[in-house]
């Protein structure tokens, strides 16, 4: 396949530079907070400026290609190769997690939680950075496993150290799920790299040598990998890490955790497990699908049943990411460009409510739904973007979440080759009620926490303090994501056309793979 | 009859340059005991420093060889020099290097013997030397014994604390049975060859098939050697002694102790008898499977930070053991995965020991709880620990992912159903495991500081050294383990093995 590989320092800068401002953060004392703040966010601003850098040099004629393209010799005794590249299904989540991680830091600047200790927590906010940005470049399968965990320790230590009541609990749940199906990731990893001749681990190299193995392995191959990537994404029956991580997480941890993290899961499907094993891909794909419907009726009715305010948007994200892998699972141009679509316009909606759900619990105290109500004349502007997002993440027409939810449903109308039609339009059918399902709770949630008077309890504020409404770092955090979940709810074409070149080249070649 | 082989009697010949690294390590021995008789009592710590330099001048005729590149052999065959036995002797002398940077405030504080310390300390390396370069059941089993009997001592050295003396009798009692274990698989394989040479040995073993005799002649050289590695069942010693012993010796016997005997085993069974794979195969299959599972599930139940570490070596043991539970089809990568897991383990056991030192001596506390709150108060020694069980548990960027990487390639490039299902309790384990070196994390990063002391510790220099070694060690082989692993590259080695 053909690269383009002018430029190719600015994709390692890309990915490298907040380490460096991590160096120069251990240097400089605690007791600098400011100081401590300024330098995280000037280097999660950098890392942005280098990535609208990089989308500018991207040549967006040639957005199926590999552009910025490295392969250097990284580890020979294991044919680990150091290769990375940027197309188009990768453009728009790299791009994300930056935009993600300045905002969180915007967030940060007056919204550190207990107990307290900037330092640290901006240091790991960087190094999360890093594997994050890596992840969605890296094409060798060792070097994305490395991305992939690097992500581990820094989310362990934010929801430990940093969370609610239970964090413990929930920081080594969400660590054991994740490494549990990692492991197994791994081993899929290898058996792909004997199998195919242990030559490379370069998905690239896969690609084209995956097909001689046996049927068999390649189902058992397929079925390591998706363990992996389905714990992260989380897909039923693997999710029950997610409601307790993104509960006691800080908001900046639920805020990453929502936009990026469960994204490694979905777009390790797209990027190689998918592409590298089409075969494999199109006999699971009843399974994912039938996972992916469950997830979304199962998300919808544990919505319905939570009194957290944080926990139910939590249970939304499982209940959004199985409309994305009902998407991938069709296999087809449209299903994934669905699917991908519906990854960033989640990772805008879903990142916006779990700011607004931790600013409400600054200013409450609580999140419990049956103390919250009468935010609107509280916090007017406040309220009124809940309400925004609240119909965004339901998939209103005009808004960002209407284009990865729709189009997805749709999709399964007509699966790939190959696939069983009356299935997938029975799935259609059911994730359309989850549909129905999701303008149910969130609907009931904004006239529970916004709409009415304010509760007695919290009339007069909080303990005598008023509940104030957003205020600067809130409205410069927030600002880009709603004209986010805008623009690309009314242009929705800006995104696809990045990403469907590539597409169409997954969706051919699940298309002329043999049987299923 | 033994005075007519004595007239027969030739000179072997001498490789000097080969040998020097033993020579010189056997002079310093020596030096650091008679520079110990004149030393005053309250100058004891120039020992410290000599058995220090003399392990660094120990390197110079390694690094000579290593540059030298040839493959030496002395002794018709039974003592050799080449890449295999050069990383180790490396690898043994840095970490006794680490070892001695641990011991030497722990000495002078707990006011024990320094000088005897440090002779009996430098004579156990001196026997992994050795053990790394020999091919002939003589010289690994003196090189056996020279490497255990100074551990023996070394374990019961806190000599008015009687959990040190149950550890070292213990220790002493088990490794002695061990030995006449494998002693006795080692006769029946001399009766069966003729001959102490390995190469004889695996020739004789290829001829006469899988008999009754070799069979038995293996399992007991298995079996003593699991005791040495502390492979479940035959690991119940380790806790015990790993608690009793003092932390440095822990640190030691834990490390340095137990790669030496996992050379041995790698020496005995692919240079012996590789062709009796389908005896020792299944028998490490279970070995390694047993060994990794219980030393994880026992671990987890542990409150006590020394006993953890000592299960978690169990288990790491297990991991190691893996790759020759398909030693036969796996070729290089057998070899290959182990020196490059022994490598990452010695550095981040070393520097996990390394920790616990300079915590335990503000805290004087050995329970996981002591470790309540490092992070708020010695942010960089629960930065170090946490690399360090990272890589323990085997998450990159650090070196324990690619040496679980290794393994896991190892065992799989084998092909086959065993290998993968070897893979997939393998991978489980890795899960279990990060439950209790988690554990740990929390404590030091989100729990409160036992009785809220949050005084900063004051981490000796000699400490501060040897974590600073680890630690870059544990990071260099997590993200550049080429430069690292290509030593531990041997495919010649196994190329000359094959039968």
């Amino acid at each position: 396949m053909e690269h383009l590989t002018s430029n190719n320092t600015l994709l390692n800068v890309g990915i490298f530079l907040p380490l460096l401002g991590v160096l120069l953060m251990i240097f400089i004392p605690k007791k600098d907070e400011y100081f401590q703040k300024a330098v995280a966010l000037a280097t999660s601003v950098a890392t942005l400026v280098v990535g609208i850098v990089i989308a500018f040099k991207f040549d967006y004629s040639k957005a199926g290609l590999q552009q910025l393209h490295v392969d250097t010799s990284w580890i020979p005794v294991i044919k680990a190769r150091y290769i990375i590249g940027l197309d188009g299904l990768g453009l728009p989540l790299f791009l994300l997690s930056m935009v993600i991680t300045v905002l969180v830091m915007v967030y940060s600047w007056n919204h550190i939680p207990d107990p307290g200790n900037p330092k640290a927590f901006l240091i790991l906010m960087l190094v999360l950075e890093v594997g994050m940005n890596g992840v969605f470049v890296a094409q060798d399968l060792i070097l994305f496993f490395v991305f992939f965990e690097i992500v581990l320790l820094p989310m362990y230590f934010m929801i430990g150290v940093w969370g609610g009541e239970n964090r413990q609990y929930a920081s080594l749940k969400f660590f054991l799920f994740t490494l549990f199906g990692s492991a197994f990731m791994l081993l899929g990893f290898l058996a792909l790299f004997f199998k195919t001749g242990a030559e490379s681990f370069s998905i690239e190299y896969l690609m084209a040598h995956a097909g001689a193995i046996d049927h068999n392995v390649q189902l058992w191959i397929f079925g390591a990998m998706a363990l992996g990537l389905a714990v992260k994404v989380p897909m039923f029956p693997f999710h029950t890490w997610l409601p307790d991580a993104h509960t006691q997480a800080p908001t900046q941890g639920s805020v990453i955790l929502a936009a990026i993290l469960l994204k490694l899961g979905t777009f390790g499907f797209v990027r190689f497990a998918i592409p590298i094993l089409p075969e494999a891909a199109k006999w699971w794909a009843p399974v994912i699908g039938i996972l992916a419907v469950i997830g979304i009726i199962y998300g919808a009715l544990g919505c319905l049943a939570q009194t957290d305010m944080k926990r139910l948007i939590a249970f939304s994200s499982v209940a959004h990411m199985g409309f994305v892998m009902l998407g991938i699972s069709t296999l087809t141009n449209f299903g994934i460009s669905a699917a991908m679509f519906g990854m960033v316009a989640h990772g805008l909606i879903t990142g916006m409510l779990f700011f607004i759900a931790g600013s409400v619990k600054d200013r409450y105290h609580t999140l419990e739904i049956n103390r919250l109500s009468g935010l609107l004349t509280q916090a007017p502007h406040m309220g009124w973007l809940l309400g925004l997002c609240a119909m965004a993440s339901l998939g209103l027409p005009g808004l960002a979440g209407f284009w990865g939810e729709f189009p997805a449903i749709l999709s399964a109308y007509k699966p790939a080759d190959g696939l069983s039609v009356p299935l997938f339009r029975t799935l259609m059918v059911i994730a359309a009620i989850g549909t129905v399902l999701a303008a149910a709770y969130l609907l009931w949630l904004l006239q529970r926490v916004a709409f009415g008077e304010p509760t007695a309890e919290f009339a007069d504020g909080y303990h005598g303090h008023a509940i104030g409404d957003m205020h600067m770092p809130e409205y410069l955090a927030w600002t880009p994501l709603i004209i986010g979940i805008i623009v690309l709810g009314v242009l929705p074409s800006l995104m696809f056309k990045v990403i469907d070149p590539s597409i169409v080249n997954i969706a051919k070649i699940v298309k002329d793979s043999v049987g299923g | 009859m033994l005075l007519a082989a004595a007239a027969n009697w030739v000179r072997p010949v001498l490789d000097y340059h080969a040998l020097a690294p033993e020579i010189v390590l056997a002079v310093v021995i020596c030096g650091v005991l008679l520079a110990d008789l004149f030393i005053p009592e309250h100058r004891k710590w120039v020992t410290s420093s000599l058995a220090g330099i003399g392990l660094l001048a120990t390197m110079l005729p390694i690094i000579t060889l290593a540059v030298n590149g040839a493959d030496r052999t002395m002794f018709g065959g039974a003592y050799v020099v080449d890449n295999f036995s050069l990383i180790l002797k490396a690898l043994f002398v840095i970490a006794g290097y680490v070892v001695v940077l641990l011991s030497s405030t722990y000495l002078d504080e707990g006011g024990y013997y320094q000088g005897e310390y440090w002779v009996l300390l430098l004579s156990s390396i001196l026997g992994m030397m050795m053990m790394a370069s020999s091919r002939d059941l003589i010289s690994i089993f003196v090189a056996l014994e020279f490497l255990s009997i100074p551990a023996y001592m070394l374990a019961a050295w806190k000599k008015r604390d009687l959990k040190s003396n149950e550890a070292g009798l213990k220790y002493f009692l088990l490794g002695v049975f061990a030995s006449a274990v494998m002693l006795y698989g080692m006769s029946l394989l001399y009766g069966l060859a003729g001959s102490t040479l390995l190469t004889d040995i695996s020739a004789k073993v290829n001829d006469a098939g899988d008999t009754a005799l070799i069979a038995l002649a293996v399992v007991f050289i298995v079996v003593g050697f699991a005791f040495k590695v502390s492979a479940v069942p035959f690991h119940t010693w380790a806790p015990d002694v790993y608690e009793g012993a003092p932390t440095p010796v822990t640190a030691f016997l834990s490390v340095a102790s137990k790669a030496a005997g996992f050379v041995a085993l790698m020496e005995l069974v692919l240079l012996g008898f590789p062709g009796a794979w389908r005896i020792w195969q299944p028998l490490f299959w279970v070995l390694a499977a047993l060994t990794m599972t219980l030393g994880n599930l026992v671990a987890l139940r542990q409150t006590n930070v020394v006993r953890m570490f000592a299960y978690s070596s169990v288990a790491q043991g297990g991991f190691i053991l893996m790759p020759l539970a398909l030693g036969h089809n796996a070729g290089t990568e057998v070899i290959t995965s182990m020196v490059s897991y022994l490598a990452f383990y010695a550095a981040t056991n070393l520097g996990a020991f390394g920790v616990i030192l300079a915590v335990t001596r503000k805290t004087r506390r050995g329970d996981m709880a002591g470790f309540g709150g490092l992070f708020s108060y010695a942010p960089g020694l629960a930065v170090a620990m946490t690399i360090f069980l990272a890589s323990l548990a085997g998450i990159p960027p650090t070196g324990g992912f690619f040496a679980k990487l290794g393994v896991f390639k190892a065992v799989l490039s084998a092909g086959g159903a065993w290998g993968a299902v070897l893979a997939a309790i393998g991978a489980v384990n890795s899960v279990i495991a990060f439950a209790y070196y988690g554990k740990l994390m929390r404590e030091m990063w989100m729990n409160p500081a036992p009785d809220g002391d949050t005084l900063p510790i004051k981490v000796p220099q000699a400490l501060t050294a040897a974590l600073g070694i680890t630690v870059l060690a544990t990071l260099a082989l997590g993200i550049i383990p080429n430069v690292v692993l290509r030593f531990g590259d041997l495919s010649r080695l196994v190329g000359a093995i094959k039968p």
